[in-house]
């Protein structure tokens, strides 16, 4: 049985739907880069998306789990940090788990060091309280470690060299500890609310494999093999090779070279025995996140990459039937002066700088510099007109091919967040009607 | 002389939305200019290169994906007095997307001849294995065939590829994932393995190969990118230069709008109008008398022009953090509305202008 676990084409969610219908990240995909020349920018949205009630989401008592996913760079950890603040003055117990914050964001949590276990964060107001922790992903993989094996055995396998490569080296363990480490929390029960944020990467949900992909490997003959020469007691490499068990030994030895071998072998033995423990937590975390009392935000920027990205998550989330709560659309730009078209202020700005005005009479109370101020205004309103069509444009596109998704727009921020404070600011904004 | 000359291995690292890919592209773009020919390889199998050139996926073959007409970057020869070879030739550029799979596959083959058994070796599970758990291994494979390409031959002898751009992990796992053949001689000190890691490794320590960070103007690109630079050095991995993408150009400072604050505004309500914003009144007539209605545009436009200017401030103490990495920097505008073909000639034509090519 070789379920082939790792395969993140785009079309990964696809393959499931046998018609050749594109996947919803396709479909934001086909959006072509340049096709948008701006149009007048909607003053009125043409398709009214759901709105997303965050607060209802984060005040409802049933909701134990919130896990924020999406590609990197769109604000994910923010938001992750900001919803636990706002849970948390809302009179909810939360602890939020954050992979890899920016350093002043994780300082304005009290995030200085790197211990792997919750902290308080100071300057919460409200009746609840917010815990915050960065995950360390060896220290959690050898709690583990240490979880499902005696002292003398757990020390032989952090000792080994494929351990060490392992639990800091190997794309995807930082996705599994990040489940780990949620699995954990959730079973210590201190906290009422988990928030967890996601590596940032497209392989962010290779955690929704793990179970799978453990399994195969594990029902798999080639963990057979690996572990032949230990069972049968033979110590050093070329006795193992000699043994002649089958033409696959002698080509992995071949392959890897007799001493790899001899360790991955010693490796595989050492952790034979947390198999059965590994393959049950990858289980229950994947039941965990299944449970209704998790909800699944979709983190993204109004930009084509980030929401094909968004689209790949909830069709995948689909796929796995895990409970999407909604898309967070962050850093939307908006306007305190919709009637002005960016092409009339364009015009103007144009007329502003000409250096005759066709009428001949410079207006004395006008100075140089106020000319050029006001041409210099007009023309960032243009460019924030354009950006509000382009902006909507890719949303509508979106909500057209997700309808049922509900939507919360986040208003742009004009600078980073690195206090409660912004926190505070952006937890308002998720909730601004 | 284009700052990189001699380098022929462009690793192309960023953190995750800083435009990585694009960058890379608009690189390998500009290195073929003048009649060369690159390759654009891409790592995390994300087909990412097929997506911003608007094209199918990518199989796993070096295929044409672009080409850069004499003077389509500029003036031609403008930098090469002597003349020689290709001022006038088409350049070319190659992609190729790497699949682990195959990639492994095309190696046991290479050194083992295996054939029927490599089959054999994807039924027991080896392959998923050997690419998804075996640590280190993966990597070995996605570096090793890049740097095969920087030394591949044509069949007229000379080298087949001028330079070979990578399209690389982001900044914070880009040292591991170039290091790792360091790592995996460390778990395999004998064997095949270990002799084509330190293969690799020598052409990544070599003079040949540059390691560039693309960031945006923001704080948290920027201090990864500062951060990464640190950890590229310990790694004794050579650091390139830093590309600034996505940058926007000031249309005010700070001191123009901190001057439109106050007794100003009613200079420039007037302004506006005399413009014929927010309404439309006869040139020349009533001209004093400022419409309500442009009267009520003074204050948001205003507001934009805070914001605007909150982030230029912002944008200047980031520059000024990339400035003091002391590394060539280069610096990209903000396409509106995307990265299309047209727009990577732009991006690519900016690169060799500022000597990156």
């Amino acid at each position: 049985m070789s379920t082939s676990p790792k395969k993140t084409g785009p079309d990964k969610a696809a393959t499931d739907k046998s018609a050749p219908e594109k996947t919803g990240a396709e479909k934001i995909a086909s959006e072509k880069a340049g096709a948008d020349k701006a149009g007048p920018a909607q003053l009125h949205d043409p398709l009214a998306a759901r709105q997303l009630d965050v607060d209802a989401l984060i005040d409802d008592p049933e909701t134990a789990i919130v896990v924020c996913c999406g590609s990197g760079g769109v604000g994910k950890t923010t938001t992750a940090a900001a919803l636990g603040l706002r849970a948390a003055e809302r009179g909810r117990k939360v602890v939020v788990l954050t992979i890899d914050p920016a350093r002043r964001l994780a300082q304005s949590m009290g995030l200085t060091e790197l211990d792997n276990t919750p902290r308080v964060v100071k300057g919460v107001g409200g009746t609840g309280e917010l815990q915050a922790m960065m995950l360390d992903m060896k220290r959690t993989f050898d709690e583990v470690v240490l979880a499902h094996a005696d002292p003398v055995r757990a020390r032989q396998i952090m000792d080994n060299p494929f351990y060490q490569s392992l639990s800091t080296g190997f794309a995807g363990t930082q996705e599994y500890m990040a489940m780990e480490k949620l699995g954990q929390l959730q079973a210590e029960g201190s906290w009422d609310l988990i928030i967890v944020d996601t590596p940032p990467s497209r392989s962010a949900l290779d955690f929704l494999d793990a179970p799978n992909r453990l399994g195969s490997f594990l029902d798999g003959r080639l963990i057979r093999i690996l572990m032949a020469p230990a069972k049968v007691g033979g110590r050093s490499a070329m006795k193992f090779l000699n043994v002649g068990m089958s033409m696959f030994t002698g080509i992995l030895g071949k392959v890897l070279g007799a001493n790899v071998l001899q360790d991955l072998s010693t490796f595989v033995t050492a952790m034979d025995s947390m198999f059965g423990g590994f393959r049950e937590r990858a289980d229950r975390t994947y039941r965990l996140l299944q449970a209704p009392g998790t909800a699944f935000l979709v983190v993204a920027a109004p930009e084509r990459d980030a929401l094909r990205e968004a689209a790949y998550f909830v069709d995948r989330l689909e796929t796995d039937r895990m409970p999407l709560a909604g898309l967070v659309l962050n850093r939307v730009h908006s306007t305190g002066a919709p009637q002005l078209t960016a092409e009339r202020a364009l015009a103007a700005a144009e007329t502003l700088e000409s250096p005759d005005q066709e009428d001949g009479t410079a207006s004395p109370e006008i100075s140089a510099e106020t000319e050029v101020l006001a041409a210099g205004l007009l023309r960032l309103h243009a460019e924030r007109m354009q950006r509000i069509t382009r902006e909507r444009r890719m949303r509508d596109r979106f909500v057209s091919i997700y309808p049922d998704v509900p939507v919360v727009e986040v208003p742009a921020l004009a600078g980073d967040v690195h206090d409660l404070d912004g926190l505070r600011e952006i937890g308002e904004r998720l909730n601004r009607r | 002389m284009p700052d990189w000359e001699g380098a022929r291995l462009h690793v192309v690292s960023g953190k995750g939305g800083t435009g990585k890919t694009t960058v890379a592209a608009a690189l390998a773009m500009a290195l073929a200019a003048e009649g060369r020919r690159t390759l654009l390889v891409e790592v995390e199998e994300r087909q990412g290169i097929a997506e911003l050139f608007g094209i199918a996926a990518l199989p796993y073959e070096e295929r044409r994906i672009a080409s850069v007409a004499p003077g389509a970057l500029g003036a031609i020869g403008a930098r090469e007095p002597r003349g020689t070879r290709g001022a006038k030739r088409e350049g070319e550029v190659f992609a190729l997307a790497i699949d682990i799979e195959q990639a492994l596959l095309e190696y046991l083959e290479m050194f083992y001849k295996l054939g029927r058994a490599g089959k054999a070796l994807r039924k027991v599970g080896f392959i998923d294995f050997a690419t998804t758990i075996a640590p280190g291994l993966r990597d070995v494979l996605l570096t090793g065939k890049a740097c095969e390409a920087v030394r591949r031959k044509g069949p007229d002898g000379r080298l087949l590829y001028d330079a070979v751009v990578m399209d690389a992990p982001p900044t914070g796992r880009v040292s591991r994932f170039l290091n790792i053949n360091t790592e995996v001689a460390g778990l395999a000190r004998f064997g095949p393995i270990f002799t084509q890691s330190q293969a690799v490794m020598r052409v990544i320590r070599s003079p040949e190969t540059m390691v560039h960070l693309v960031t945006l103007l923001e704080e948290m690109p920027v201090q990864e990118t500062v951060d990464g630079v640190a950890d590229l050095r310990a790694a004794g991995l050579p650091v390139g230069g830093v590309i600034v993408n996505m940058v926007r150009p000031p249309v005010l400072d700070e001191a123009a709008v901190l001057a439109a604050e106050g007794d100003h505004t009613e200079e420039l309500a007037l302004a506006l109008a005399d413009a014929g914003v927010g309404a439309r009144p006869g040139r020349g007539g009533t001209r004093r008398a400022v419409p309500a209605a442009t009267r009520k545009l003074v204050e948001p436009l205003l507001a934009q022009g805070r914001e605007h200017a909150a982030r230029v401030l912002l944008e200047r103490e980031q520059r000024a953090d990339v400035q003091a990495l002391k590394l060539p920097t280069y610096e990209l505008p903000l396409l509106a509305g995307g990265v299309d073909l047209g727009g990577l000639y732009r991006l690519a034509a900016a690169l060799k202008e500022q000597g990156a090519a």
